[in-house]
């Protein structure tokens, strides 16, 4: 699947900047490929390509294939491999900034995850603090996908229920950390 | 004892009983806590996934905000993934004075610099090794002997900074249990991770991490979680998981405070008991009793 996928790129792949990779390949430039991290990985099993080899991809330059396996977005940040790896490269670390790079150019597999990450952080920006059911809200508008509101319903009313979370509505907010948001997106160019 | 305290948006929703039990022990321990005035939200594990310099940016307001505390107490963190957050600016800035001027820089509008913020302690570390388990036992009110508690501790607590307990095979809670009168459950699963996120996005993975915690503890009375993120996905999936895999589970899943509330003799409502989404029948009965 990898393989067409590196021979057909989608148009946003195509587009994804030529130093996209740089960053990560920096963290990972020492890798001797162990296989430390996907024996220590609690996800692997899940993952079309072991972290190991991932590694070794982005050291390649695969960028295509990358940002078209389903790995970087399957890890779930418990730190077993970057507590482990013996050149102790920092390997949460490069999966997090993979995770940025895919939300960034709204990379369509992993929008159900940058998009909940993007309204979760609008969320904050506007209130300082994150308002749980609002930023659903945002979410599930923003995903335009009728059945997804479902699959969350049941913890969602036994939250509602226990006074733990309470219908708001989208709102536009006071804008609580607008300077920080932007100052840190100032600090990029 | 003072601490600063950072609550986190967590423990303002979804886990309010972990706020109201983290408050009533230290309260009835003679621990003062003082709230991070005006904190905001860390990033959790959002901001990581979306922009690095974003991602400290967030946790390292509210340390530059924890400054303005009086004597500079250590700030208490009950939630892992803020902790995490908070504990990482404080640690990259040690030693990177680039780093530490470019987040100034971003703070400039938020009318507050890092300089040097206090200490970032995680709640289970301070219960450990500032209170310990011996000042709790001389506090206790009520033995809750007979019940079996499975140490759950979860990762970012844990890993990548090993700061106050074993990050592969971890013990810090076992004296706090016994310091109750129960016992520790024998199990692995304490640092395993619950998939995080994944009971979010990618359901079918996250509960493949959750089943097999939860059957490791059918035999304890009660899971005992440091941390919301590990806490929700224990608690919140337990029918859903049931159905997938054919195994009944009905387990009882609480805040270490909150378990240690018991013991100190804090009533249910001091404990926000009433807010878990699993406690099983058959353990408000042996709490009652």
């Amino acid at each position: 699947m990898s393989h067409d996928a590196t021979e057909h790129p989608s148009p946003a792949l195509q587009k994804l900047p030529e130093d996209a990779l740089a960053p990560v390949q920096e963290m990972v430039r020492a890798c001797i490929q162990c296989g430390t991290c996907t024996a220590s990985c609690p996800n692997a099993f899940a993952m079309d390509h072991t972290p190991r080899k991932l590694w070794r991809m982005v050291l390649m330059g695969q960028s295509a294939a990358i940002f078209q396996s389903r790995t970087f977005y399957l890890c779930s940040t418990c730190y077993f491999c970057t507590l482990r790896c013996p050149r102790g490269l920092p390997l949460t670390e490069a999966m997090d900034a993979l995770k940025a790079t895919a939300g960034r150019e709204n990379l369509k597999p992993y929008r159900r995850s940058s998009r909940f990450y993007k309204q979760f952080l609008n969320s904050v920006r506007r209130h300082g603090r994150v308002r749980e059911v609002e930023f659903m809200t945002h979410y599930f508008m923003e995903m335009k996908d009728p059945r997804l509101p479902f699959s969350y319903a049941s913890l969602g009313l036994k939250l509602m229920g226990k006074g733990k979370a309470a219908l708001q509505l989208p709102s536009k907010g006071e804008g609580k950390l607008e300077g920080l948001f932007q100052a840190v997106e100032d600090q990029k160019f | 004892m003072k601490y600063t305290y950072y609550p986190g948006c967590s423990l303002e929703g979804s886990a309010k009983e972990y706020d109201r039990a983290t408050r009533s022990i230290m309260a009835a321990l003679d621990v003062s806590l003082i709230d991070i005035p005006d904190w905001t939200c860390c990033g959790a594990t959002a901001a990581r996934a979306f922009d690095s310099l974003l991602s400290l940016a967030l946790p390292a307001r509210n340390l530059a905000l924890a400054q303005s505390v009086e004597d500079n107490p250590d700030i208490l963190v009950p939630c892992s993934a803020c902790y995490l957050n908070l504990k990482d600016v404080k640690e990259k800035i040690r030693g990177d004075a680039e780093l530490k001027a470019r987040l100034n820089t971003v703070l400039q509008d938020e009318d507050v610099q890092l300089e040097n913020p206090p200490r970032v302690r995680h709640l289970l570390d301070v219960l450990a090794r500032d209170i310990t388990a011996a000042a709790l036992e001389k506090a206790r009110r009520q033995s809750l002997e007979g019940l079996s508690i499975a140490p759950y501790y979860g990762c970012q607590c844990l890993r990548p900074y090993a700061e106050f307990d074993d990050p592969e095979e971890p013990r810090s809670m076992e004296a706090l249990i016994n310091a109750t009168g129960a016992r520790v459950h024998p199990w692995k699963m304490g640092g395993q991770c619950c998939g995080a996120g994944h009971m979010n996005t990618k359901p079918e993975v996250g509960m493949q991490l959750v089943a097999p915690i939860l059957e490791a503890a059918r035999e304890a009375a009660a899971i005992a979680t440091v941390c919301p993120m590990c806490q929700i996905n224990l608690e919140g999936f337990q029918k859903r998981i049931s159905r997938q895999t054919g195994r009944k589970y009905n387990i009882t899943i609480l805040y270490l405070p909150q378990l240690l509330g018991l013991a100190l003799g804090l009533s249910g409502q001091e404990l926000g008991l009433g807010l878990n989404l699993a406690l099983t029948r058959e353990f408000k009965n042996r709490i009652a009793a």
